[in-house]
């Protein structure tokens, strides 16, 4: 079952990768205000179903994949959850 | 007394740290990040390098390791264990410190001496008292440490800041440099005491702490 988790800097925590970018940004000419820099897991896990999937992927994340004092994350099914 | 010096891919002063705990007159013992025990030693060291290429975070990977494990009984324990650059790192992501270790807010590397008050009488700084200034040397990318307002509130509390950079060479909150956990047997730092033990290279104020862990091995070992 495939799931993707994304780990992106908490609000209000400073990103100084986001901040670089954003300055680089700014000298090609794009006016962004904000630039956050995360990170992108494509798992493929060998449960059940996209329900377990996401659950078990949840925990992977909160335990190994983020760090909760900076980073938050979310998880999505890329198969359909049935409920 | 011996002190184990934790070996991972990617780690580079473990050379130097085994040095130190041999010019401080202790026995060192290199133990590889994949042993499950510490070869008998009463006091840790985990030193700095890139373990596991710092992938995912610095030092999140090499807090899963086995001889992490074994380091987590030691600390549980009541044995010292010193965290010294990735070392820093990696006790943060295992949780035996508080707060984390994050890119420095300039984004560039430092390489330097620096100058570090001492916050309080500790068993990790004999023979110095607050108001003291030590010289030790910093390298890292990654040096900036965080916790969140409440989180410093209870360490500012319970003592748990030992040195405070004079100059913050890498944006870590509040000036911070060196902390230990609530315990106060576990401790972690960015700059480098094993590199600032010899008059050679320039400062021996490094020497302080490792004394620090020694005498605390020493004491741990007697109250058993």
């Amino acid at each position: 079952m495939k799931v993707t988790v994304t780990v992106r800097p908490r609000a209000g925590i400073l990103d100084p990768q986001g901040e670089a970018v954003r300055r680089s940004l700014e000298g090609l000419g794009y006016a962004a205000s904000d630039v956050r820099a995360g990170k992108v897991f494509d798992l493929d896990l060998d449960v059940g179903d996209a329900r377990e999937a996401v659950r078990v992927a949840g925990r992977i994340a909160e335990q190994v994949l983020s760090n909760p004092l900076i980073e938050e994350f979310d998880v999505a099914a890329q198969e359909p959850v049935r409920l | 007394m011996s002190v184990a010096v934790l070996a991972f891919p990617g780690s580079c002063d473990d050379r130097d740290a085994l040095r130190a705990v041999a010019l401080m007159g202790a026995e060192p013992v290199r133990v590889w990040h994949a042993d499950s025990d510490l070869g008998g030693a009463g006091a840790v060291i985990v030193p700095g390098g890139f373990s596991y290429g710092d992938y995912l975070r610095p030092g999140a990977l090499a807090a899963l390791s086995p001889a992490m494990a074994a380091v987590r009984e030691l600390a549980a324990a009541g044995g010292p264990v010193l965290g010294i650059c990735n070392g820093f790192q990696v006790l943060t992501e295992a949780g035996l410190l508080p707060g984390v270790l994050r890119p420095n807010a300039h984004l560039q590397f430092r390489f330097q001496d620096v100058a570090l008050r001492v916050q309080r009488e500790s068993a990790w700084l004999p023979g110095v008292v607050a108001g003291d200034t030590l010289e030790i040397p910093v390298k890292h990318h990654d040096g900036c440490y965080f916790a969140a307002p409440a989180q410093l509130e209870e360490l500012d509390a319970a003592g748990q800041v030992l040195l405070r950079y004079v100059h913050n060479p890498n944006g870590s909150v509040e000036n911070i440099a060196c902390v230990t956990n609530a315990a106060g047997n576990v401790a972690g730092l960015m700059p480098h005491p094993e590199h600032a033990v010899d008059p050679l290279l320039g400062s021996v104020d490094g020497r302080i702490l490792l004394q620090g862990l020694l005498d605390q091995a020493v004491a741990v070992e007697a109250a058993i």
